[in-house]
């Protein structure tokens, strides 16, 4: 397993930062194989329907916002991509590879999707490099020296290099989320997942997490970001994805999403989250 | 510091009831109450031991914890019968640590069968009483089996606390919060090695005061092994009766024995948490 995935790793670029911004444009439904695929995916909690029929093709190197009133199915969508939650029916094909029962194909999966929480999640008894370093080293198989220079190098690009012998409760809010994308990025990874990564932050801690996300997106990093950042939608996305109780109501560019949506329900959305 | 000083009421003395509590409470006062109550205690059981006529021999205790005669110094039958106590207790408990995390785990899993073996387990063994459990595999178990005294003694306290112990993991994993799972599956870890390198080290200084507990609970419940004569503390106890009828004050020494070392054991662990604590 191990070794599978280090060699599926070797033609990539070992750093995302430095490529380039890989893909633009191109429309996703015409793209033959796009890195990540929902097909009439639905999911229930019991007799509740949290996903209904979602259907969703991201493309390589694109940056996919999804907004959407909360209890709308936005985490429960991002967090089925990497299998946090099973989805029920449909399918999910993630860099060709289908999520099933098999957990072969969901740890390969999940070394090659990165993902960011809500709540950080930091791992509370290890150092800031400890935590950058943990999976590269049990996972990846990498030799200590090795893996803490990528993980110092991944520190130096979050901006915080000077943290690195800290634990994670002497950090701040934005300095903690800032460590987990390191963390999620140590893996060098091709897709990364944001759960709503700036609502458990205090105002003022926003923007340096926004900061290092948008630099992120310049590298040409497929993203996918639950969010109510509109203004980091703006600016980033390539595509707006609108949840309302389970469906994908709307997905457009960002220009025609802020000015003129399709549908009602994102109109009277933007309307109060636009408002003040 | 006066506390009366800072009380709004000003110059006024305060009430005589609350004087006699905070003079009751005192330092010097509570040590005096602990002191004659404990006297009571003792005077009472000595009286009562005068009127019964027992023939108090303490003078002939101390060769059982040592002698100096013409080889020199020997250890008396007292320390030897400690060190085969805190010996059966480490082999016992180190057992039950192993049956105590694969039970726990058991239970955790997703396997129906594991979490199924694991409660019949902790059912039948918190349920049953430890002498009848030491029949049990002494009598039952041993000759089917093939064990000696000495390793049914082991084998039987180390399921009974095994069950305990597998508790006290079991809340100590369940106490790391469910996002250190997600964050550490999402970065490609095996269950494995969310257990070994995310769960258990969090969930360590939640277990250490219970899993102390335990190790004095094991030490305590060793004696019991006396009732197939194994060769411990407890043991040596009834066999000194025995040969000297000298009840009162071998039983004293050896509840004095196993007193001082599980004091001592609770010294050490609250040490040990407080270096824990100061980590984080």
């Amino acid at each position: 397993m191990g070794a599978d995935g280090a060699a599926g790793r070797q033609g990539r670029a070992s750093d995302p930062f430095a490529t380039g911004r890989a893909v633009q444009g191109g429309s996703p439904v015409t793209d033959p194989a796009p890195i990540i695929a929902l097909r009439d995916v639905c999911k229930f909690y019991g007799p509740f329907q949290a996903l209904t029929d979602v259907n969703l093709d991201i493309r390589q190197g694109e940056r996919v916002v999804v907004c959407g009133p909360s209890g709308s199915g936005k985490s429960t969508m991002i967090r089925c991509i990497n299998r946090l939650e099973e989805h029920d029916t449909g399918s999910i094909i993630v860099d060709g590879v289908e999520l099933d029962e098999e957990t072969r194909n969901i740890r390969a999966v999940r070394q090659d999707v990165g993902m960011v929480f809500q709540q950080f999640n930091l791992f509370p008894h290890l150092t800031v490099l400890e935590n950058l370093t943990i999976g590269p080293i049990r996972v990846r198989r990498m030799g200590r020296a090795q893996a803490e220079a990528l993980g110092r190098k991944f520190l130096d690009r979050v901006h915080i290099p000077e943290q690195a012998d800290k634990y994670p409760a002497q950090l701040s809010g934005g300095q903690q989320q800032r460590v987990a994308i390191a963390r999620a990025l140590c893996m060098e990874p091709r897709i990364m997942l944001f759960d709503e990564p700036t609502s458990a932050l205090d105002p003022e801690m926003i923007n340096e997490v926004l900061d290092v996300m948008v630099e992120l997106a310049g590298t040409g990093m497929t993203m996918v970001v639950v969010t109510h950042e509109m203004g980091f939608a703006r600016k980033v996305a390539d595509r707006i994805v609108f949840m309302e109780a389970g469906r994908i109501v709307e997905a457009a560019p960002p220009e025609k999403f802020f000015s003129a949506p399709d549908s009602e329900r994102a109109r009277l959305f933007l309307n109060q989250i636009l408002d003040h | 510091m006066d506390r009366a000083a800072s009380l709004p009421v000003g110059k006024r003395r305060p009430s005589r009831r609350l004087r006699l509590r905070r003079a009751v409470a005192s330092r010097p006062v509570s040590v005096l109450i602990y002191l004659a109550v404990m006297v009571l205690i003792l005077g009472a059981a000595f009286e009562g031991a005068a009127a019964m006529g027992y023939n108090w021999q303490w003078y002939r205790i101390p060769r059982y914890f040592w002698t100096v005669g013409d080889e020199g110094f020997r250890w008396g039958e007292i320390p030897m019968g400690l060190v085969a106590t805190l010996v059966l207790s480490t082999l016992a408990f180190a057992l039950a640590t192993v049956i105590g995390l694969v039970v726990a785990l058991l239970r955790l899993s997703d396997l129906v069968v594991g979490r199924a073996v694991a409660r019949v387990f902790l059912e039948i063994v918190r349920n049953s009483p430890l002498l009848v459990l030491l029949y049990v595999f002494y009598y039952v178990m041993g000759p089917i089996f093939g064990l000696d005294r000495y390793t049914a003694s082991i084998t039987c306290l180390a399921v009974f606390h095994g069950a305990l112990i597998s508790e006290i993991f079991r809340a100590g994993i369940e106490s790391v919060p469910k996002g250190q799972w997600e964050a550490a599956s999402a970065i490609g870890m095996t269950r494995g090695q969310v257990y070994r390198w995310i769960v258990l080290p969090q969930s360590v200084r939640f277990m250490l005061p219970p899993m102390t507990g335990e190790v004095v609970n094991m030490i305590k419940s060793s004696a019991i092994v006396s009732v197939i004569a194994v060769a411990e503390l407890t043991t040596i106890g009834r066999n000194l009766i025995s040969d000297t009828y000298m009840s009162f004050e071998i039983w004293f020494t050896i509840a004095a024995v196993y007193l001082a070392v599980t004091l001592l054991i609770s010294a050490f662990a609250s040490l040990l948490e407080k270096r824990h604590a100061v980590r984080d």
